[in-house]
């Protein structure tokens, strides 16, 4: 989590960005990615160890 | 002018329980439920007595088709910030107090979400080392079995019921563009993942009718259910089963907001001049879907056919004309209507122009850039488990597990918020009444429901008060007598019942 809080404070130092809201919309699409790298690197240490198993297991009966 | 929107969700919470894959579900909703509820000091049991759920807003009655049990032996509790919370089917269930604004509405969705993970830790205090009951916010077990997240919204009674589906169903189906909370592959019969690797919403394979009286199978896109749970002269409650249960605060506000401007723009009858008809809702709701390129087309019955984004924004060109000449007071408070109009239009800009610029904005587009993201890091093929297994966990609910909460999702509520509204009622609304007389008076108070809270003073026989306007017993009617009076049998006395 503060790895990615830096990603996101450096970007908005850099002079030609004002505002998050006001950044052109290919430069929020990059910032997205450049996070997501840091996301798939938790995703790796969190997901459900045998997700074959956990994914059959996963049945819900009885809903509306 | 149209009627205030008051409004509010249900949730049906999917359910396993990690160390005993073979648990009977309906045991462990109830013995989750029970691990909130027996927590707390006091509680009070769900009076039935108001509900029909068999009754149709087309103006017929079915008898016992309704697929409905009101099975009062599983647990049912009313809590003190006006919600419901109660085993339904084989699904823990949290339903939201009357809400008077989009943003109330979402703040007690997430305080649904509060008392299910405080509830999940409870628990996990009573069961054996190594199992815990976990809950999931999502509508499908990708299997073919869906569960609900219904919204429901005060709709004027004198508007006629045809012209309400009329003007809703081309918004109906194509809303989940935006608030979709996606889904890996497809349960379609026929439709296999390598087909759809990815598609916009929980729900939209499961959908078979345009109108209908159904929740459990043969599911409608525009529900009938006729049960205002208020006075059935004046109000109609609108019962939406067509949502995706979201995660992101932004999704939710949308969805509801959304909804309850169109409502208003039909009540106004602001929407005659649309010309947008489906010739099949029901497959453009699926081919919408299953498109997170965003280009598919459906056919309109004038023979033109239009993308989703351009039906929604006919949508949002007439609600912006709908706001100058109407207002909008109707959403209770100055700030939702114009922040609606404002997001409604960045977001279709932004998803004609690259989805993916608002992967910190809605569920599905958070969900596909993590899914896409995976399969390129690992080279997963479409039949991977570890995407379905992604799809699946980005909705548990433990906050340890949830890959929802590792997105850096933009938020509109603070969590100082949310802890609030765990156990207060919105000061706005016949909730307000409900959770305070709970909060005060949980000894004397012997069932409660949607429209009445029923006293047991101990002397008399029971004493039901009757509150069967959603937008009175609001803090401002009777938060000075709350406070002033020192027992229920002096409220009761009071309020002259």
């Amino acid at each position: 989590m503060a790895e990615r809080e830096q990603v996101r404070k450096s970007s908005s130092n850099r002079e030609d960005v004002v505002e998050e809201e006001a950044a052109p919309s290919t430069e929020r699409s990059e910032q997205l990615k450049a996070e997501l790298d840091d996301i798939l690197d938790e995703i790796d240490e969190v997901l459900e160890d045998n997700a074959e198993e956990f994914v059959r297991n996963y049945v819900q009966k009885g809903g509306q | 002018m149209s009627i205030p929107k008051v409004l509010g969700i249900e949730t049906e919470y999917g359910i396993v329980v990690a160390g005993a894959p073979d648990a009977n579900p309906i045991t462990t909703s109830s013995m989750l439920i029970n691990a909130y509820i027996s927590a707390l000091s006091e509680r009070v049991e769900w009076d039935f007595v108001d509900e029909s759920p068999g009754v149709d807003a087309r103006g017929f009655s079915l008898e016992g088709g309704s697929g409905i049990e009101l099975d009062t032996h599983l647990v049912n509790a009313v809590l003190t910030n006006g919600a419901r919370l109660y085993v339904d089917h084989a699904h823990p269930e949290y339903s939201s107090p009357e809400c008077i604004s989009p943003s109330q509405a979402l703040l007690y969705d997430k305080a649904g979400e509060e008392i299910v993970i405080r509830a999940m830790m409870n628990a996990k205090r009573l069961l054996p080392k190594g199992q815990e009951i976990v809950a999931y916010k999502n509508n499908s077990d990708r299997k073919g079995n869906s569960y609900g997240c219904h919204e429901n919204y005060l709709v004027d009674r004198s508007i006629p019921f045809q012209k309400v589906v009329a003007e809703l169903v081309p918004f109906f189906v194509t809303r989940q563009v935006i608030i979709g909370a996606g889904k890996v592959g497809s349960e379609f019969p026929g439709k296999s993942a390598s087909k759809v690797l990815f598609q916009l919403s929980q729900r939209a394979d499961f959908f078979e009718e345009e109108v209908g009286l159904e929740t459990t199978l043969k599911r409608p896109i525009i529900n009938t259910r006729d049960e205002p749970h208020s006075d059935g002269q004046r109000f109609r409650r609108l019962h939406v089963i067509l949502g995706d249960a979201n995660l992101s605060e932004t999704s939710t506000w949308l969805k509801l907001g959304l909804t309850a401007i169109v409502l208003a723009m039909i009540e106004d009858g602001f929407l005659e001049d649309l010309k947008i008809e489906l010739a099949d809702p029901v497959s453009s709701l699926r081919e919408i879907s299953w498109d997170p390129s965003l280009t598919q087309t459906v056919l309109l019955r004038d023979g033109r056919r239009l993308t989703a984004l351009e039906i929604q924004q006919a949508y949002l060109e007439h609600a912006i004309e709908h706001a100058e000449h109407y207002g909008m007071s109707y959403l209770g408070n100055d700030f939702d209507g114009p922040a609606l109009l404002a997001e409604w239009e960045r977001i279709l800009g932004a998803l004609e122009d690259d989805s993916m610029r608002l992967a910190d904005t809605l569920d599905w587009v958070a969900k596909w850039q993590v899914v896409q993201g995976y399969q390129q890091r690992h080279g997963a093929d479409s039949q991977d488990p570890r995407l379905a297994a992604i799809d699946l966990q980005y909705h548990d609910m433990r906050p340890q597990k949830s890959l929802f909460r590792r997105l850096p999702m933009r938020r509109r509520l603070e969590d100082m918020t949310i802890t609030t509204a765990v156990t207060n009622p919105p000061p706005d609304t016949r909730a307000y009444f409900r959770g305070t007389c709970l909060a005060r008076f949980p000894g004397s108070i012997a069932a409660a429901n949607w429209d009445s809270i029923i006293f047991d003073l101990g002397t008399d026989p029971l004493r039901r008060v009757p509150m069967m306007d959603p937008l009175r017993g609001t803090e401002g009617h009777v938060g000075e007598l709350l406070r002033r009076v020192k027992s229920a049998a002096e409220l009761v006395e009071a309020l002259g019942s």
